[in-house]
């Protein structure tokens, strides 16, 4: 069984919506897809039990039956009878209700059906973006300059005229609206490093973010991720950075104005980024809109922020550079941090046996409850002697390895035959030289990935995502609350990351 | 009976905002008009049955049971068991609707209640305006950004 549940708040007063949607002929009217349609039998079209003949711009044949109409509750609802889709047993409910405050209509459009299993994904999002969030759209087209929202956006697109600084200021202290939206350069708080250096560099600023180019959107960002990788940016460590610059790789907010050529997502959509190139720690952002996701409902931009990196490292790191199998033996150092408690708990949903490592009692009882197999205090040889038991003396199909200088020589002791040491970060120092023939003796294979081969473009970016959300929704693994720090107090963020005062993932409110 | 219903749109993930308003006992931590509240004889606020006392800032007390409580509804009626305002068998809903088009909630507060006819349309202003929309209005505020 698959649901698609979508709504929206259209700019007319519910009257107005009722009035069009309430004819269930009218969707010929309004709906981009329908290219004509008839009510059979000569009824009228709010009979229950009428049936719409329809056909599509690409010429497929409908037929929908009217099973409710409830003028009271504002509600209908009806079914599919014939179409050219598998979309079995389809059951469809609109629903209107009155936003009091404000004169608007909140809509919600949603169905159940019996799709086959390989197409399930394809259908639904058919159903919701094809049919669902589309016909919001069009019927707010129809509807036609009903709000003060539409008024400016059919201005602007009409004439190319900056919109007046009273509707950018609505716009900016409204973030539940939604549409296409103001052109032009706008101001916003940012971090601005002047050098390398200390947290001392990170200092807050006003700076100047332009409109979309084609192919761009900006990102009205409500939440930002601070990760170890703006340590190795701020102070120069990983050129990101010729000063004066942004740091920061992560952020969820929503769209506030897109590009030419943008379609995959839409001003108002709810989105998040974790990709390099580096700009994250502002209020608004301008960039490439193929790197940008847009989020699942269930996912809030706060844990977007969070977890987004962190995720998809876990993502490709488990799937990608080593594709996990049931029953692998896998070593995970730092496990109880941001990215290491995300390899244990995805690993164990995936079947291995996970020996995670950590420092200190307390980062222990959080391991074990990720459902860590065993879990060694201290990385020294009792980490080798538990692989080896845990193993049968065989060692560990994989380690994850993100400590560096200090393990990475018990990491390769611990490898079994044909092992494969994941050398992913160097959070004590550098690994230093090492003999490639050395390997020989276990045909080790060793893999240095960059998080940037692995989320470059749109397309690859988009698969790590829908990975990492699938797992959190299959509960594989869950997401913890971040600290929350304001960004202008990006400083001290960055201090307490670096003195390990903080459990968890760190996240910048704007 | 008189019914009063007030909606809006809240800009925070609902969630968010149901983490805030399900706490039986949170109406100081949000709301303008309410000064101090406990939950009688110590229970959780979160179980079903509780009562509020609440204080208001022009000193009128409140009594309120919780009816119902649903994390999956994410949403919330009680009654009123003793107030100042003069209404009978007085029930009210408080329920989030995530809006998927977007990061906001839909909320909507309503109530139906008995009452002397001369007083409907002042208690429906009251109610309506100076406590469901002034909660309202003091959410989007605590959410703004």
């Amino acid at each position: 069984m698959a649901t698609v549940h979508e709504s929206t708040i259209i700019n007319a007063p519910i009257d107005a919506v009722w009035h069009i949607l309430r004819n269930f002929n009218s969707h010929v009217d309004w709906h981009p897809a329908i290219a004509t349609s008839q009510i059979e039998n000569g009824q009228p079209a709010d009979t229950v039990g009428a049936i719409r003949n329809f056909t599509l711009a690409d010429g497929g044949l409908l037929r929908e039956q009217l099973i409710k109409l409830d003028d009271e509750a504002h509600e209908l609802a009806y079914c599919l009878l014939e179409a050219p889709l598998p979309l079995n047993g389809y059951v469809a409910t609109i629903k209107l209700k009155p936003v009091t405050e404000t004169g608007q209509t909140f809509w919600t459009w949603e169905s159940t059906f019996s799709p086959p299993d390989h197409r399930k994904q394809a259908l639904v999002a058919l159903v919701a973006k094809d049919i669902y969030q589309a016909g919001f759209r069009a019927l707010e087209d129809y509807l036609g300059g009903s709000g003060p929202t539409h008024a400016s956006v059919h201005h602007q697109n009409e004439q190319g005229a900056s919109p007046s600084p009273s509707y950018q200021q609505i716009r900016r202290n409204d973030p539940s609206s939604t549409g296409p939206s103001a052109a032009g350069t706008l101001t916003t708080q940012a971090i601005v490093m002047d050098a390398h250096g200390g947290p001392e560099v990170l200092r807050p600023r006003q700076v100047e973010v332009p409109a979309p180019g084609p192919g761009q959107v900006r990102i009205r960002q409500s939440f930002i991720g601070v990760n170890y990788i703006d340590v190795y940016c701020r102070t120069g460590y990983f050129n990101l950075i010729d000063p004066p610059g942004i740091p920061g790789m992560e952020a969820a907010g929503t769209v506030e104005s897109i590009g030419e050529g943008v379609t995959h997502v839409q001003p108002g959509d709810a989105v998040a980024y974790a990709c390099a190139p580096v700009g994250a720690y502002t209020g608004l952002r301008t960039m490439e809109a193929e790197l940008v996701i847009r989020l699942p409902r269930w996912l809030d931009p706060q844990t977007a922020a969070a977890s987004l990196l962190k995720g998809v490292s876990a993502g490709f790191l488990l799937h990608d550079v080593y594709a996990l199998q049931r029953d692998d033996v896998a070593v995970v150092h730092a496990a109880a941090g941001g990215v290491g408690s995300m390899l244990v708990q995805w690993a164990t949903s995936l079947g291995a046996r996970v020996v995670a490592t950590v420092s200190t009692p307390q980062k222990a009882a959080i391991a074990e409850a990720h459902g860590a197999y065993a879990t060694v205090i201290g990385r020294g040889a009792d980490f080798v002697e538990t692989v080896m038991q845990v193993s049968n003396g065989r060692g560990a199909d994989v380690v994850y390895d993100a400590i560096g200088r200090d393990t990475f020589a018990q990491s390769f002791e611990a490898l079994a035959t044909r092992g494969h040491l994941v050398s992913f970060g160097q959070a004590s120092g550098p690994i230093g030289e090492w003999d490639i023939g050395h390997f020989a003796t276990k045909s080790a294979t060793l893999s240095r990935p960059n998080y940037g081969h692995y989320t470059e473009t749109g397309p690859m970016m988009e698969q790590q995502a829908t990975r990492f959300f699938k797992a959190v929704e299959e509960h594989m693994l869950t997401l913890a609350e971040p600290t929350l720090y304001d960004l202008g107090q990006a400083a001290e963020a960055h201090r307490d990351l670096e003195a390990r005062r903080t459990t968890g993932s760190i996240v910048l409110k704007v | 009976m008189t019914h009063v219903y007030v909606s809006s749109i809240i800009p925070a993930h609902a969630n968010t905002v149901w983490a805030l308003v399900r706490d039986f006992n949170a109406l100081p931590q949000w709301t303008p008009f309410v000064a101090e509240s406990r939950i009688e004889q110590n229970v959780p606020s979160d179980k079903v049955g509780c009562i509020r006392a609440f204080s208001l800032n022009d000193g009128g007390r409140i009594r309120e049971q919780l009816l119902a409580l649903s994390d999956y509804d994410m949403s919330c009626m009680y009654a009123i068991l003793e107030s100042p305002m003069g209404v009978e068998n007085y029930i009210a809903t408080l329920s989030l609707t995530p809006v998927t088009d977007g990061n906001v909630t839909f909320a909507e507060w309503q109530a139906r209640f008995d009452c002397p006819a001369d007083r409907e349309a002042e208690l429906i202003q009251q109610i309506g305006t100076h406590v469901f929309q002034a909660g309202f209005n003091a959410l989007k505020r605590h959410f703004g950004r």
